[in-house]
């Protein structure tokens, strides 16, 4: 049925509709509104036979996560930025242990300096940790690609991440079809643990492994993520023969078929992306975009076969890693040396970052100059150059300049910007 | 597509006028978009929400940078941000002022509009009327429904019902109405003259 609702309130509506059996909690900006609203679905009676936990941490939230998981319990729980590192070692245990837990990533920059808005450092700092790692463009795919996570962390017995863009998405209102219960009860069947904790049936789950097996349980962790490829291609389908629609899987091609230059990107970023490629179409550019919904696994073939009629490559992220460059630039780069060749032209842009506004015009610029074939290898989008030359100045001119976030904010006239020296 | 941009202050239910017209427009069976600006929200501080009304699927997630319509719910703001900052000359403005736009020194910018697309209304002073609330949203809800046929009534209505306790829903739709009426009024006497 259709909504004009919340990504969030859509979200745990959707995660009702999978009948979840534990939820432990914790809140954070910008997902809060995901598990309050979950909180009243459980005490409203909506949400039946599902225990709802207000634990005390993220860090218990996890641990807790682990434990409901580890009795055959369907368990869901939703976290952002800073909340995510201090669940860190239980996110790699939840993978580590093969439990089939469900969380919500609502994308946000990670501090310092802190700032609540949306980019991907969150998710990219837990990309090797071990969980599938799914992302969405809109509300519509958030609902969707949850009942499908349910779905693939049952079959694989692998914890899932949904990653939806932090108030761009988790507070835009939009239209939403809400599934009916029926469909859903189709699509995703009881859950059925493949380790379980049964005072009846005894066993133990979390061996300590030495060095004569460590490489080897730590291989299948990958061979399962290689085995999900084609699991989620084949649930999308699935998924798409019970409610109509397209979410999910591995990569979408809009208009990048025949395109000469691709925008490759990850998330909310989609939907402007493809009004911006409308317009450019209508001009007579040759461009399109390649969505990454999965990020984790990686699916460098799916990667390479959109990629491989294109010249060049305009790789988008919200995120970097510091002294390095573009995550996804890189990881695109290596996957298409090793299948494409050498002659496709990667450009790695960085933007978004805490929250800044990506408009249509600056994407416009990037595929214009990369069209003239003057796009810098490494381009962050929007950096305001003075800013960062005058704080340089500074850095070089006092040895005691002070602390560099302080010094922006008043270089750049945000009064409330606390005086340090 | 019909792109709007709300200014105000934190306090004067800038975000959920968005909203409202949002599920408004949905009822009405078309496409729409609403979001907030997304600062750190407190009373007083300026706020800005955006919404999109479109007869397809919206894909573009950028704040409103080029409104069609921009309703300003504190003249206050004037001194304060750009809040015309690209702004359509060939849209609609909508003020929350008892004053004309010469009273409030902004002609200049007032002057590009095309005739009867620009309304000033003491919108706070109706809904301290309906509403006992110095929130004039709704009150600004209904002219904007006068003044750009985007929405109708009966579907604000209903998105008011769908979000407010009966009795805050019935005051505000009575602001919503007699916001609609006062604004039908100014443009039929502006025409008259």
């Amino acid at each position: 049925m259709l909504h004009q609702m919340s990504g969030s309130i859509a979200v745990a509506k959707a995660i009702a509709l999978c009948r979840p059996d534990v939820i432990p909690c914790y809140p954070i900006t910008p997902q809060t509104h995901i598990v309050e609203h979950l909180s009243v679905l459980v005490k409203s009676g909506q949400l039946e036979n599902c225990s709802y936990e207000n634990v005390e941490s993220e860090f218990a939230s996890m641990s807790f996560c682990i434990g409901a998981s580890a009795t055959g319990a369907r368990t869901y729980t939703a976290t952002a930025s800073q909340g995510l590192l201090y669940m860190m070692e239980a996110v790699y245990n939840a993978s580590g242990l093969g439990l089939p837990i469900v969380m919500t990533l609502g994308n946000r920059a990670i501090g310092a300096p802190i700032n609540i808005w949306n980019d991907h450092s969150d998710a990219m700092s837990v990309r090797d940790a071990g969980w599938i790692q799914l992302f969405v463009e809109s509300n519509q795919q958030a609902v969707d690609v949850h009942i499908q996570a349910f779905k693939l962390a049952e079959a694989l017995s692998l914890p899932v991440m949904v990653n939806m863009d932090g108030f761009i998405l988790t507070h835009a209102i939009t239209r939403v079809d809400l599934p009916d219960p029926e469909q859903v009860d189709q699509f995703l069947p009881p859950f059925v643990a493949r380790q379980k904790l049964d005072t009846q049936s005894p066993l133990s789950i979390g061996a300590m492994v030495g060095p004569d097996a460590f490489t080897e349980v730590r291989y299948l962790a990958h061979h399962k993520q290689k085995e999900a490829l084609a699991m989620i291609e084949q649930q999308a389908e699935e998924f798409s023969d019970i409610f109509g629609r397209d979410s999910g899987g591995l990569v979408k091609s809009y208009f990048a078929d025949d395109a000469d230059i691709i925008l490759v990107a990850m998330g909310s970023v989609i939907g402007t992306m493809q009004d911006l490629v409308n317009d450019l179409r209508d001009e007579g550019y040759s461009v399109g975009i390649l969505s990454l919904r999965s990020f984790r696994p990686f699916p460098a073939n799916a990667i390479c076969n959109a990629l491989k009629n294109a010249s060049q490559v305009i790789v988008f992220e919200k995120s970097f890693a510091v002294g390095m460059g573009g995550i996804l630039a890189s990881e695109i780069h290596m996957a298409t040396q090793r299948y494409v060749g050498e002659n496709l032209k990667i450009k790695s842009v960085i933007g978004g970052l805490g929250g800044r506004t990506i408009t249509k015009k600056s994407l416009r610029k990037l595929v214009d100059n990369a069209s003239k074939g003057e796009l810098d290898d490494e381009v962050f989008m929007d950096l305001d150059g003075g800013t960062v030359i005058r704080e340089l100045n500074r850095q070089q001119e006092d040895q005691s300049s002070g602390p560099i976030a302080e010094n922006i904010l008043r270089d750049i006239g945000v009064v409330s910007a606390s005086k340090t020296h | 597509m019909f792109q709007i941009r709300i200014h105000g202050r934190g306090g004067q239910g800038v975000v959920s006028a968005s909203e409202l017209l949002s599920v408004a427009a949905f009822s009405e069976g078309k496409y729409s978009q609403s979001f907030p600006s997304f600062g750190s929200e407190r009373m007083g501080a300026p706020v800005q929400a955006f919404a999109r009304i479109s007869d397809s699927a919206i894909t573009i997630r950028e704040p409103v940078m080029e409104p069609d319509m921009l309703i300003i719910q504190d003249p206050t703001l004037f001194n304060a941000i750009n809040v015309f900052d690209g702004a359509r000359t060939e849209g609609y403005l909508l003020i929350n002022s008892s004053r004309t736009p010469e009273q409030l020194g902004i002609e200049d910018m007032t002057s590009t509009y095309p005739k009867n697309h620009v309304v000033t209304l003491p919108a706070t002073e109706l809904a301290l009327k309906y509403i006992k609330q110095p929130k004039p949203n709704t009150v600004l809800l209904g002219a904007f429904a006068a003044l750009s046929h985007m929405v109708n009534i009966p579907a604000l209505e209903e998105a008011i019902r769908g979000k407010f306790p009966k009795k805050i829903a019935q005051a505000n739709i009575a602001a919503t109405i007699a916001g609609y009426n006062l604004t039908l009024k100014i443009i039929q006497q502006a025409q008259g003259s």
